[in-house]
């Protein structure tokens, strides 16, 4: 499970939040809540690793998250606001470079673009997707490796119903893995029993 | 680490213009010169490893913001330190994939620039001796350069002004090599400084150009 304790983040010069302490049980999922500049993203990035924390602490299954911070990195997805699709490579040759970075995975990125309707797209070049394509092909990273913590920054931006519905499949089938999302948003997620943690 | 490297192989070949950009520059830099000065074979062939080595340095700064740039603004490079790979192993990736790109082309061309600028034959050896090591030196240097710009406002002309003072030892030596061939002298002196510091940089570079990602993410 994942645990925070008394965690603070600057941005910048600002401090954005500061004392909080929080807990996903295993197959749990939480929201976090809030106007804009709030410091979700800022709480997503620090839960990655790819911001520090000033105070506070990050526990994993009670160990200290960070203490290894590469294996820290190898726990987490992490999709952020922006897609990280190179437009001149294709749909498939975007999603089989994230592949090498995660051991063990036995998903082919073809199996990982049909969980969000992509498979017949897989040989154009990322630079023909729209807006929601790529935001589709962002969240198939999702599926080729087997981390066990998600950390989604407005996941579901651009995205069309039927695709909303296939994610939230997705986000089911991890749980009950029992993997953890933590997700940034503003509209509800297509999923259930989830906790909210609202920041101001 | 290979992954980065084909990936990155993989996107020069599919913005091949971009690629081309900085061979053409250097090729077209150093034609300006005969241009400029006249083609008289004395005093060209005198200071043709002082034009090939200039273009060259300058030719290797080209692609250089966008070597991180691109990865910062699309989110990939967030993906990148988030593959369980030590940060240094990333810079030196990017570096290689730099050399590839732009430090071999720019070697290959250099042989028959040296010959248009009528050069002593003699020097042409030691002029692409010092180049090998000099264009990995530039690489190396260049690639920390770019991770430590980078996020910062107006970084493309930052660039120049960090990684510029600190490749002038390598263009001291380089030059010096070919001059000391083309004055019947031994190379192996210049060579074997441009060697060592060039064994100083493999390692040092990408810690630094690795810490300034780290920083540069946050």
């Amino acid at each position: 499970m994942l645990k925070a304790e008394g965690l603070a983040a600057f941005r910048g010069e600002r401090l954005v939040f500061a004392g909080l302490s929080f807990a996903v049980p295993v197959g749990g999922a939480l929201v976090l809540a809030g106007p804009n500049g709030s410091g979700k993203s800022t709480l997503l990035r620090v839960l990655a690793g790819l911001c520090r924390a000033e105070a506070g602490e990050l526990l994993w299954d009670g160990r200290a998250a960070m203490a290894d911070p590469y294996e820290h990195a190898r726990r987490v997805a992490y999709i952020g606001h922006q897609d990280a699709v190179k437009p001149g490579l294709t749909v498939a040759e975007n999603l089989a470079f994230y592949q090498c970075f995660r051991t063990g995975a036995a998903t082919s990125p073809h199996t990982a673009l049909a969980h969000l309707g992509l498979a017949e797209l897989a040989d154009l070049p990322a630079r023909m997707l729209s807006a929601g394509q790529k935001r589709r092909l962002a969240l198939s990273r999702l599926a080729i490796g087997d981390a066990p913590l998600w950390l989604l920054d407005e996941p579901t931006l651009g995205l069309d119903s039927v695709a909303l519905t296939r994610f939230g499949t997705m986000l089911q089938a991890h749980r009950d893995r029992g993997g953890i999302v933590v997700a940034a948003t503003h509209v509800p997620l297509p999923m259930d029993a989830v906790g909210e943690l609202r920041l101001s | 680490m290979i992954a980065i490297l084909l990936r990155e192989l993989r996107l020069s070949l599919r913005h091949g213009a971009d690629t081309l950009a900085a061979l053409l520059f250097f090729v077209l830099a150093a034609s300006l010169f005969p241009l400029a000065i006249g083609p008289a074979p004395e005093t060209l062939g005198r200071i043709a490893p002082g034009i090939v080595w200039v273009c060259a340095l300058l030719a290797a700064l080209l692609p250089l913001d966008r070597l991180f740039g691109a990865d910062l603004e699309d989110g990939s490079l967030d993906q990148l330190l988030l593959g369980g790979l030590p940060t240094a192993a990333i810079a030196l990736a990017k570096a290689a994939a730099h050399w590839l790109a732009t430090g071999l082309p720019l070697l290959l061309a250099a042989a028959p620039l040296a010959i248009m600028l009528r050069m002593p034959s003699e020097a042409i050896p030691a002029l692409l001796a010092g180049l090998l090591p000099g264009t990995l030196l530039l690489s190396l240097l260049g690639t920390t350069g770019a991770a430590i710009v980078l996020g910062a406002r107006r970084g493309g002309v930052l660039l120049p002004l960090l990684v510029l003072p600190l490749t002038t030892p390598v263009l001291i030596f380089g030059v010096a090599a070919a001059d000391a061939a083309a004055g019947g002298l031994s190379a192996r002196p210049h060579l074997l400084l441009l060697t060592a510091m060039l064994a100083g940089a493999l390692p040092l570079c990408p810690l630094a150009a690795g810490a300034a990602l780290r920083g540069a993410a946050e």
